[in-house]
């Protein structure tokens, strides 16, 4: 009995580690869309490419770890302002699927600029917390776990204080929600937008710096998009919250399947879980019911 | 230049409007037959395979062009087509009964795709589709008795009426056949009553109710149909291929699919059949750039990928309605010749729009 007990004790603790990393990933997509109506498939190659910049920093260069972390994650910033700033504003006033097969096409020039830049082999490096494991209530922990979802509580705990609390978190809500309205009101939309983008590109970076020698250094590091973008739709589209529930909720669920579930259940229960929940509820857990509109 | 001058009603909605059409479309097609009889095997080969994508392509844009619902995950209806082909060819069905059997079947799994399209739009049903794409893939690699699982699966030489048509010329033929009449057939629904309502519904949900649309009706029934018709593009791959394995219609192939459709542009057949062709002779057009390049650079594995990616967001960036709105545009220059202005498509200042209050 208690055996059973401490295989889900386990198993949860396991599904509350992979899904805060989800739900980091998750909010970053959630940040770009809610302020831009673009939904940024390119997130999960950005962060491809933080966590080959940082192997390379680290292991090729020779740098130590805690400098490389702000690095990557000011160039990886950058980079994201960047994209909004001189690619992805252009399309503003189009459909939203514009949007969608614009970043699919910066992920794929990404991923391609990253195979070709630092090669294909999947390589991995050391972190101060690798191999350690900590005991909490008779629960193994890895320490890495433990720090990502400590970041991941942080940056959401911080985001929460910023869109609260500092004048340039209230412009982005005001921008986001009613663009023009907030430009008459002189919020400068659109360097407001590419912040946005920037602050986005920094949590893809912490999120790939941390989570890459979880698994490995590897582009089909990008995948994780796809679970992160089940998280945002199970969560409810636009909605920070949404995301870190649908985010912990989809990393329960694959890590119950894995152990509970015959073999293969693992990899499809979070999408059929997706896939019924829109069908109850269209709108995600915590998503916003809107009007129609002819 | 040309005046449309119509003398009787029919002419304002027939399918080739000048007899210029007539020789153009006729002199393409005389040209496409001949092509097997002076062509390499391989080069009919892979024409072959463009005309499947072509097929393919026209599906998805029956769905995401004409009635406007996003789809991510079409290669599942591809597999779909490809795996049920090949199951009742080896339960001894015959190629001409089995082709049909399978766009069915791939027209069944669109309809039930379909019912949840009725209740979530937009990027929720990209996501749903994306889903349902994932989940294929993996019952398909599990479902070991049926599918062979990852190990594989052969697919039997395809024989019609006798005469054995697994040749890539004979099969070219087969591919060609079946290509045009999916033109053909969606050519006409498009302007019947059925494809003005997928039209109506793509355009503006509550007005397409409001004039007495059954909005959800045209929904279901336009995946059911695009998924038929990419289950039929998945039966003739089954064939190209020879050999399925579940990761020949993974994620990149649906959104090759969805990259033909945009790329070619959105609301046109000649549009789906331009970018699949695009799509297609992409890798080869970057096989023949790499032999320019130093070694260096071309023995880097990233190259095809960032030059997919590269095509598309100038696309998306610079030529939104895609190669058919150029070649409109490339058609009406010669058309008014002398007096064409440039100004006829340019784009007007655009602001954003919120599509949240949909």
């Amino acid at each position: 009995m208690t055996n059973a007990l401490d295989l889900f004790a386990q198993v949860t603790v396991n599904g509350i580690a992979v899904g805060t990393i989800y739900a980091l990933v998750a909010m970053g997509i959630v940040l770009i869309h809610k302020a831009t109506e673009v939904l940024n498939f390119a997130h999960g190659d950005l962060l491809v490419l933080s966590a080959f910049s940082a192997w390379a920093l680290i292991d090729l260069v020779g740098l130590p770890f805690w400098l490389v972390v702000p690095l990557v994650a000011v160039g990886i910033g950058v980079l994201a302002y960047g994209i909004d700033a001189l690619v992805v504003r252009r399309i503003a006033g189009q459909p939203q699927f514009a949007g969608v097969m614009l970043t699919i096409a910066l992920a794929f020039m990404i991923r391609g600029a990253v195979s070709m830049g630092f090669g294909t082999e999947s390589q991995s490096y050391a972190t101060p917390w690798s191999g350690r494991t900590t005991e909490v209530a008779g629960v193994a922990i890895a320490d890495l776990s433990l720090v990502i979802t400590g970041t991941a509580l942080l940056i959401a705990g911080g985001l929460w204080l910023f869109f609260r609390r500092t004048r340039l978190g209230v412009a982005m809500q005001a921008a986001s929600q009613n663009q023009l309205a907030a430009h008459l009101n002189g919020v400068r939309v659109k360097r407001l937008n590419s912040l946005v983008w920037a602050l986005a590109g920094v949590t893809a970076a912490i999120a790939g710096m941390f989570l890459a020698p979880v698994t490995l250094v590897d582009t089909s590091l990008w995948l994780i998009t796809l679970k992160a973008l089940a998280a945002i739709v199970l969560g409810g589209f636009g909605s920070l919250p949404g995301a870190v529930l649908g985010g912990v909720l989809i990393g329960l669920i694959e890590q119950y399947a894995g152990v509970y579930m015959p073999d293969g259940f693992r990899d499809i229960a979070p999408y059929v879980v997706l896939i019924a929940a829109l069908i109850l509820r269209p709108r995600g857990i915590l998503g916003e019911a809107h009007g129609r509109r002819v | 230049m040309r005046f449309d001058y119509h003398t009787r009603y029919a002419q304002g909605f027939a399918l080739l409007r000048h007899p210029s059409d007539w020789l153009a479309y006729g002199s393409l097609l005389a040209a496409l037959l001949v092509l097997p009889l002076v062509a390499s095997t391989y080069l009919v080969g892979e024409l072959g395979y463009v005309l499947i994508l072509c097929i393919a392509a026209m599906g998805l844009m029956t769905l995401t062009g004409f009635t406007g619902q996003v789809s991510l995950g079409h290669a599942s209806f591809v597999a779909i087509g490809a795996y049920a082909h090949a199951w009742l060819m080896a339960q001894g069905v015959p190629f001409a009964a089995s082709v049909p059997l399978a766009a069915l079947i791939a027209a069944g799994a669109g309809l039930v795709v379909g019912i949840p399209a009725i209740r979530v739009h937009g990027l929720y049903l990209a996501m749903v589709t994306l889903a349902f794409a994932i989940v294929v893939e993996q019952v398909i690699g599990h479902w070991r008795s049926v599918t062979g699982g990852y190990t594989g699966m052969v697919v039997a030489t395809p024989r019609l009426f006798g005469w054995s048509v697994g040749s890539p010329r004979a099969f070219y033929y087969v591919c060609l056949a079946l290509c045009v009449l999916t033109l053909v057939v969606l050519a006409n629904l498009m302007r019947s009553g059925l494809g003005r309502a997928m039209t109506g519904v793509r355009d503006s949900e509550a007005a397409a109710l409001a004039l007495g649309i059954e909005v959800n009706r045209v929904k279901v029934g336009a995946f059911g149909l695009s998924a038929g018709i990419t289950g039929l593009a998945g039966a003739l791959m089954a064939h190209h291929i020879g050999y399925l394995t579940p990761d020949a219609f993974t994620l990149l192939l649906s959104l090759d699919l969805v990259l033909m459709v945009v790329i070619g542009g959105l609301g046109s057949l000649r549009g789906a059949i331009l970018g699949a062709v695009l799509i297609s002779l992409l890798p080869n057009a970057v096989s023949a750039l790499k032999s320019l390049l130093p070694t260096a650079m071309a023995r880097q594995s990233g190259l095809e990928i960032f030059v997919a990616g590269l095509v598309l967001a100038l696309f998306v960036l610079f030529e939104p309605t895609g190669l058919n709105g150029r070649w409109l545009k490339l058609r009406a220059l010669f058309e008014t010749f002398p007096l064409y202005r440039r100004d006829t498509f340019r784009r007007q200042k655009t602001y954003m729009k919120s599509e949240r209050n949909r």
